[in-house]
């Protein structure tokens, strides 16, 4: 068990984490979710006792790190893959460790059969690659044969096997009655591995519930909807009575309209009663990884964008310019992208007026339900429902 | 395992037992694994090996120059033409002092020993006892060796017992303590090249800077630095100090040693105290 109470680390003016509360249980592999730089790291040191918080307190068992009673026989940890000296053998690095913490020898050898190194157990740890490295750190962690295990980004830099091994050994510990922690940037390899899930972002708590409220609280469904390409006035009416009904629609590249916060039903009998036929109805259900994706990019603090190769291109003649007012502010047909919580939307082309800005980071409650800042009119702040009013909109369409 | 959760029962919910007998580490355990660490890493036998190479071909050669030079025997004790040799093995011995520390940090290694063992205090107990014990026996044994070959060489009289042991264990023990102080500031510096920066300065700065003090105000500083720099006062356990005053006898050791426990007792401060 382990329990972090208002956990708080800064490094001079930057916050690392900030009131970090939360339980990690035995016989649970317990997810530990956050973008990069989140305080993934920083809190899974903290556990530890190298990082000494600057307020609050985490204890393991009962008892903080450095006062627990026999630490490397109750608690195991990868913290990185690449923290041993690399001119030590493989073995030698596992039998220093087994000796500081007074484990017999064998045992050395019992780990490197468990994760197969035996074979390069006298080679120098400098020639491994990053997926042998990651081997000997969870040889390293599992060594104690410990009760609470933390691992850090376990699967960086393993093969396919070496991805299953782990996801394997993680729920085979767990389902022995040992606490597992394991910290991951991968959405998608959690769902598979996790139990429960802690997901942070500018290290702060975003969420610690079960996988599988996780999803059902966070993967927002939606509607894709099709009316007839030949007529965008139908599309643009139903646009209007959804919005109004207290759906929330963006428009897709090819047409399509994406609803969310109506069930399929009520989209139908709305476009009934509105006299628009329907080329497609259909549900759509976000995976986990686009409920993450959601849910932390308020939060990311590294932003990868576009290589637009600016100044380095002739510039276009000034003048009309098609694809940079509409394209904006419509949703990718695929991947991630699930309609972000109003204000937030990086999409919009203009930023709403009085965006709500300090809005809570858990999007608990449904888009549709979120207060709509202004008017339900074609010209309301949900930027994409706008979009269909925009008289360049049509003029798009022609010119496809 | 022994119950984890003492509060809560013997078998408290989901708990895991290991079938592995449990016992509490020590120092004993700690010295062991730091034993492993320092024999398996080539800077080890990287500095070590420099070192006993210069003092074996200074030493020996000087000999050779010296009984060349002169048919009688010399009027000093022969011993002290070791004490080049040991000098620039010293640099080898501040070497792998550092490296013994700083590469751990270098490398991360620190925060997997640190998350086996969380008292601080042990792991550099360990480590300073450790690298202690191995320069003094290494730096005695060989000045040994190359005292008696000296002898023999230079074809001299028998020194005093006196002599020899402050030549042989006397050294070792300044050299051995020379690398504590070294160890210390690797541990406070955290940072290899930069520790071993600040040691060579430490060496070499007192007497380099004495040499250019010319200016009559400033004759008390020189005469400071001359005496009490490390070169001098290793001269001092050979009888061969750079000038008539400063330590004498056994001296040097008792200042080096307090140099080192300073720097030691500022290393288990920061240890116990800094984030890794």
């Amino acid at each position: 068990m382990i329990e972090a109470i208002g956990l708080t680390k800064r490094y001079g003016a930057k916050t690392a984490v900030y009131d970090l509360s939360f339980q990690v249980r035995p016989g649970a592999v317990t997810g530990f979710l956050g973008p990069n730089g989140s305080g993934k790291s920083t809190t899974m040191r903290m556990v530890l006792g190298l990082d000494q918080p600057t307020s609050g307190h985490v204890t393991i068992g009962g008892h903080p790190f450095r006062k627990l009673p026999n630490a490397p026989r109750q608690v195991g940890a990868l913290l990185d893959a690449k923290a041993v000296h690399g001119g030590r053998s493989a073995r030698n690095h596992l039998l220093s460790l087994a000796q500081l913490s007074g484990i017999p020898a064998r045992r050395v050898d019992e780990v490197l059969g468990v994760v197969g190194l035996q074979d390069v157990a006298r080679r120098r740890s400098k020639g491994f690659s990053l997926g042998m490295g990651q081997r000997l750190g969870i040889a390293a962690a599992l060594l104690g044969d410990p009760q609470v295990l933390l691992f850090d980004e376990p699967v960086n830099g393993l093969d396919p096997e070496g991805i299953l091994w782990v996801r394997n050994l993680m729920k085979q510990l767990a389902a022995e009655g040992r606490t597992v922690f394991v910290s991951s940037h991968l959405m998608s390899e959690m769902a598979l591995t996790a139990d429960h899930l802690i997901v942070i972002g500018r290290g702060q708590l975003l969420a610690d519930m079960s996988v599988k409220d996780f999803i059902a609280h966070n993967s927002a469904g939606f509607a894709r909807v099709r009316t007839p390409q030949t007529e965008p006035q139908q599309r643009e009416k139903l646009s209007a009575v959804l919005t109004e009904a207290g759906g929330r629609v963006m428009p897709e590249p090819d047409g399509a309209l994406r609803v969310t916060g109506l069930a399929l039903p009520a989209i139908s009998d709305l476009a009934h009663g509105a006299d628009v036929r329907l080329w497609e109805l259909s549900p759509h259900q976000a995976s986990l990884e686009e409920a993450y994706m959601r849910m932390t990019q308020a939060a990311v603090d590294f932003r990868s964008t576009d290589d637009r190769k600016a100044g380095l291109m002739q510039q276009p003649a000034p003048g009309y310019d098609p694809s940079a007012a509409v394209t904006a502010s419509e949703v990718p047909q695929q991947g991630w992208y699930a309609p972000p919580p109003p204000g937030r939307n990086p999409y919009a082309s203009t930023p709403p007026g009085g965006a709500p800005t300090g809005r809570d980071p858990h999007p608990d409650t449904p888009p549709a339900a979120a207060p709509a800042p202004a008017a339900p009119a074609p010209a309301g702040p949900p930027a994409p429902a706008a979009a269909p009013a925009d008289p360049t909109e049509s003029s798009t369409e022609d010119a496809r | 395992m022994t119950t984890p959760y003492p509060q809560q029962g013997p078998h408290p919910q989901g708990a895991y037992d290991s079938p592995i007998p449990v016992r509490a580490a020590h120092l004993g355990d700690a010295l062991a694994s730091e034993w492993t660490k320092i024999r398996s890493v080539r800077s080890t036998l990287w500095t070590l090996g420099v070192m006993i190479v210069l003092m074996f071909g200074i030493g020996l050669l000087s000999a050779v120059a010296v009984s060349a030079a002169s048919p009688e025997p010399p009027e000093e004790s022969v011993l002290s033409l070791g004490f080049f040799g040991v000098l620039l093995g010293s640099i080898c011995v501040i070497t792998l002092g550092v490296m013994t520390v700083a590469s751990e940090y270098g490398t991360g290694m620190i925060r997997t020993t640190l998350t086996a063992c969380p008292s601080r205090a042990r792991v550099l107990t360990a480590k300073a006892l450790v690298f202690f014990l191995l320069v003094f026996v290494i730096t005695t044994v060989t000045a040994a060796i190359v005292g008696a070959l000296q002898t023999a060489i230079a074809d001299a009289g028998v020194s005093s017992g006196e002599d020899w042991f402050r030549a042989t264990v006397g050294a070792g023990l300044f050299v051995a303590l020379l690398g504590l102080l070294s160890l210390g500031v690797g541990a406070l510096i955290r940072h290899s090249a930069g520790a071993i920066t600040i040691m060579i300065g430490v060496v070499l700065l007192p007497l380099v800077l004495a040499l250019f003090m010319f200016s009559e105000s400033l004759r008390e500083v020189q005469e400071f630095l001359l005496e009490y720099s490390i070169p001098s006062q290793l001269g001092v356990l050979y009888d061969t100090p750079v000038t008539g005053q400063g330590p004498s006898g056994w001296e040097p050791l008792w200042i080096m040693a307090g140099l080192a426990g300073a720097a030691l007792a500022a290393a288990y401060l920061a240890l116990d105290r800094r984030d890794v």
